[in-house]
């Protein structure tokens, strides 16, 4: 058998090499689960790593194989799961010391749909505490570092998810995204991440921060990668009420790398964005120009509440979030502290102890949001922009199929500067946050370095449902760049 | 000065789904516990709420029998704060857009007082769990079975003004939801909770004096003396100068006083707002129509039919069809064996007695209409009198499974009709009981009652009564001519 490395090759490559017997599921998983234990001490992607457990699975997916049990192109493909996403007998964290020792009794609905196409899982990936940031910081579990320049942030929540793909410590990732945590970490790091349309992914299991924003969505080498995971987990779920009814179109298949044709607008407003770093101004335009010469049809359009998409997602993530952690009361599961003296104590200090300095902020901000005699100047206000953000996008895609502007303002910042400056990196969501307000499908792709050499990430929206064509938008690039083909060097 | 109480209610229903509201759990009473819980009625990370879609029919159908207007769109609210019987630390509800709003119940109280009482909204919820206390070391657990009963709150307008207004639409509430098969109501049970919003004001006044909201009230009966007790407590403390404050209370029934809990409302913010994990409910108006068209006969209706078409009083037929259960026994009983009042006649002396004593709810009343009809036969054929007959009911009551003549036979309850033992005992009570012959003989002729008493007692009840009515007169008629 020639010796294949996994880690540098996509999900479908290597769910193609081990459909014809080129490597094994547990020759593939060893493979990663090396890569994963050399690279965690630099990079601190993960925070568990399952060898034991992965390696058992692998062996009976491979059998499940070849005796013809798995139809899916990804089968015996290894897998790495953000931290926030309930995996049974296996403990998540979110990490935070709040459910530092938390192990599961169910699965989410994604991971019982990747288990039976024949996903081999093989560790938990860190991340912001909570899903609650943007560098990975927060993590009561380490920082995670950017495998492109260990002295730079792999971006937030789901930085974990980000640096092992980009850093071959992973051959595929699931991570979450309630205000850009799968597409501002996956630009940052070179690689490719998707947002699907809120509701296409079941949300049972994911350790929810924000309800009506959160979304599962993968991160992987590029986008036929991404589709090929869509057809895995996407699809109604009658354990989580928004899930959308639809039917799975079948991602991969109707992807064609054809852009002609298409119309996609750019917000002009991007490029008035202050602290616009120039080389992502360049590399959009530069992607711009990619689709144009394929066929696509580019022109300007406006986004006039852009300004506003900010403030409304924190005054509502926060709210949402406020409520749903609520639960960790040291009660029932997860840290209890060991001093207090009365039922209110219990409940100040396990959560003081217990949670972290951001995400305690985010609580306070949600409760205040919510209170009496703030609740309509701030909370209601902000549903009513969401809402205009709504139809802002509405009116665009009924001329325009996609949006093309950059992920993130600038590439990946230098570690701990970010959250002393809690503002400036709550704004440079300005680009990813619209699409969860909106719940319409986003992606980011790689399209060149900076002029420090960090990776530029650009993004695409599309409208609602049409996931599809944002995959095959990106897709569509990839076939015409080398951009995605970029691994990290993680030195050891 | 002459003074008002206002009262008004909020009443918590526990719907008889099988299945919580927002999971597939039981909601099965009893079980050890924490044995009828999951991931998501105990709040444990990444659940997510699914509406049981038989939740929202039950609330539905009792939205129109209580005369609201159904809100096609209506959504769920957090209501937020730290308890450890809540496991997500917010109990799902309805606060901006309850399914049923404006509605209204006729009630008529005991002393025939005719009002209608309003309701402001009916909402869904889901119930939190229980805490038990153990006084051997002082700790508290938590039981999580309750967590996610379905629940209909109603709220009603602050229309009542006396206890028994309170009761006769508890006892409404509780008739309709069993003819709906939606609840069973049982206060001791828990299954219906009243909280009482009460406050006083000068008769005539426009304005309402400041309420106070008593809650743990388990009976019927706990509402009426709790009723009593604020009442007194709220004006005594005006006539002293002093002001009432807008609390919840605690009542404690065996001490027969409403004792302090919070400050309601304004120490607890519950930061509503929308359930972002629940979309917005739709019904549509087919389905509403739907349910109004298969509302079934209330007790009202089916008294006003008893009334008219069996002759029954309106207080027998108020009575009896209050309960769906027993209005279903007795009109069952009638078609099978054609005889109201004699059925009549053991609904009120024999059951309501039982009811009273073993403390058995209207609901859990097992009586087989066929054999109850068979039983009215063999009454009404004279093979045993009303007394025996009192035995035989008691074992049907009991609900074991018998053959009534082989009972009438082994417990030698036949009616005797032998004249001739008859006229033994008349012969013989009579001449124990000279001072009662001249009684009669001097005109009190109502002694006759005590001779057919003693006759009947001589007899163990199981003499026709008609027959030693007879034999006593005609005896006493010829003593009488004897002496004269």
């Amino acid at each position: 058998m020639r010796r294949l490395n996994v880690s540098e090759m996509t999900a479908l490559e290597t769910g193609a090499a081990i459909r014809s017997g080129k490597i094994t599921v547990v020759s593939a998983a060893e493979q990663v689960l090396d890569a994963a234990e050399k690279g965690n001490e630099k990079i601190n992607a993960y925070i568990t790593i399952c060898r034991e457990k992965a390696l058992k699975r692998a062996a009976e997916v491979q059998k499940k194989i070849e005796s013809g049990e798995f139809s899916s192109p990804l089968a015996g493909v290894p897998f790495s799961v953000k931290d926030n996403i309930c995996t049974k007998g296996i403990r998540t964290t979110c990490a935070s010391k709040m459910l530092e020792n938390f192990e599961p009794v169910y699965d989410a609905t994604v991971i019982k749909k990747l288990e039976a196409a024949g996903g081999v899982i093989i560790g938990k990936l860190n991340m912001d505490e909570f899903a609650m940031g943007s560098t990975s910081e927060t993590s009561y579990f380490g920082p995670v570092r950017n495998p492109r320049n260990l002295s730079r942030v792999p971006g937030g929540s789901s930085g974990g998810a980000a640096a092992a793909v980009a850093g071959k410590m992973a051959v595929a990732a699931l991570g979450s995204d309630t205000g850009g945590s799968v597409r501002q970490p996956a630009s940052y790091c070179g690689v490719t991440g998707f947002k699907p349309t809120y509701g296409t992914v079941s949300r049972f299991g994911l350790i929810a921060y924000a309800s009506s924003f959160d979304q599962i969505g993968p991160v992987a080498r590029d986008a036929a990668d991404c589709a090929a995971i869509m057809d895995i987990i996407s699809g109604k779920d009658s354990m989580d009420s928004t899930s959308l009814d639809t039917e799975c179109p079948g991602y991969l298949a109707l992807l064609t790398g054809e852009v002609k044709g298409m119309k996609i607008g750019i917000p002009k407003e991007c490029y008035r964005t202050p602290g616009l770093n120039p080389g992502t101004a360049e590399k959009t335009k530069y992607a711009a120009d990619v689709l144009e010469k394929a066929g696509a049809v580019v022109e300007d359009v406006s986004l006039p509440f852009l300004d506003y998409a900010v403030p409304a997602y924190y005054i509502m993530a926060s709210a949402e979030a406020s409520s749903n952690l609520s639960r960790y009361d040291g009660v029932k599961y997860g840290y209890r502290s060991e001093n207090f003296s009365s039922l209110s104590d219990l409940y100040s200090s396990s959560r003081s102890e217990g949670f972290g300095k951001e995400v305690k902020k985010r609580i306070l901000l949600g409760t205040f949001v919510l209170s009496s005699g703030y609740y309509d100047q701030y909370y209601l206000k902000a549903q009513r922009v969401r809402a205009k953000i709504k139809k802002n996008f509405e009116e665009i895609f009924s001329k325009y199929d996609l949006i093309l502007c950059p992920s993130v303002p600038d590439t990946a910042p230098e570690t701990g500067k970010s959250l002393d400056n809690p503002l400036k990196m709550y704004l440079s969501d300005i680009f990813t946050v619209s699409a969860n307000l909106a719940g319409l499908p986003a992606i980011s792709f790689p399209c060149g370095n900076d002029s420090s050499g960090m990776p530029v990430g650009v993004q695409i929206i599309g409208k609602a449902m049409d996931d599809v064509k944002v995959l095959n938008a990106a897709h569509a690039y990839q076939k015409l760049t080398d951009f995605h083909k970029n691994f990290a060097e993680v030195k050891v | 000065m002459k003074r008002e109480t206002v009262i008004g209610l909020e009443v918590h229903v526990e719907l008889a789904t099988k299945a919580k509201i927002f999971c597939s759990c039981s909601t099965e009473f009893g079980g050890a516990p924490n044995t009828h819980c999951c991931p998501v009625c105990t709040g444990m990370p990444g659940t997510l709420p699914v509406l049981n879609k038989k939740v929202l029919e039950y609330a539905v159908r009792a939205g129109l029998a209580l005369n609201c207007s159904i809100n096609e769109n209506n959504r769920f609210d957090r209501k937020n704060y730290f308890y450890p019987d809540l496991p997500k630390a917010y109990q799902i509800s309805q606060l901006y857009l309850p399914f049923a709003q404006n509605g209204f119940v006729d009630i008529k109280t005991k002393s025939g007082v005719r009002r209608r009482i309003c309701i402001h909204e009916i909402h869904m919820e889901e119930d939190a769990g229980k805490l038990v206390h153990f006084a051997k070391d002082n700790s508290t657990c938590t039981d999580y079975n309750r967590c996610g009963i379905p629940l209909l709150e109603i709220v009603t307008e602050p229309d009542f003004r006396t206890a028994e207004e309170v009761t006769a639409f508890l006892c409404k509430i509780k008739s309709v939801f069993e003819y709906l098969g939606i609840s069973d109501c049982k206060m001791e049970e828990g299954s219906m909770r009243a909280d009482v919003n009460l406050s006083v004001r000068p008769e005539g006044a426009v304005e309402f004096g400041t309420r106070t909201e008593m809650k743990n009230i388990s009976s019927f009966r706990a509402i009426e003396r709790a009723i009593a007790y604020e009442t007194k407590r709220q004006t005594e403390v005006i006539e002293n100068g002093g002001t009432i404050i807008q609390e919840t209370r605690r009542w404690d029934d065996a001490k027969g006083q409403s004792i302090s809990m919070r400050s309601k409302e304004n120490a607890q913010d519950y930061r509503y707002f929308p359930e972002p994990d629940i979309p917005p409910v739709c019904i549509s108006k087919e389905e509403i129509q739907h349910y109004k068209d298969i509302c079934p006969e209330f007790a009202d209706e089916r008294a006003e039919r008893f009334i008219r078409e069996m002759n029954l009083s309106e207080e027998d037929a108020d009575i009896i069809s209050a309960s769906k259960n027993l209005a279903d026994i007795f009109e069952e009983t009638v078609k099978i064996c054609g005889a109201p009042s004699e059925v009549r006649f053991w609904f009120m002396s024999g059951l309501l007695y039982y009811m009273n004593e073993s403390n058995t709810d209207a609901c859990d009343i097992k009586l087989n209409p066929e054999k109850f009809a068979e039983f009215v036969n063999i009454v009404q054929s004279g093979k045993i009198t009303r007394i025996s007959g009192k035995q035989v009911f008691e074992k049907l009551l009991s609900g074991d499974d018998f053959d009534i003549m082989t009972f009438i036979k082994e417990n030698h309850l036949e009616q005797v009709e032998d004249t001739g033992l008859i006229e033994e005992a008349v012969r013989s009570v009579i001449s124990a009981n000279p001072k009662a012959v001249s009684q009669y003989k001097n005109g009190e002729t109502k002694i006759l009652g005590f001779f057919v008493g003693q006759v009947m007692k001589k007899l163990k009840g199981k003499a026709n009564p008609a027959l030693v009515n007879k034999a006593v007169a005609d005896w006493l008629d010829r003593t009488n001519n004897n002496i004269k």
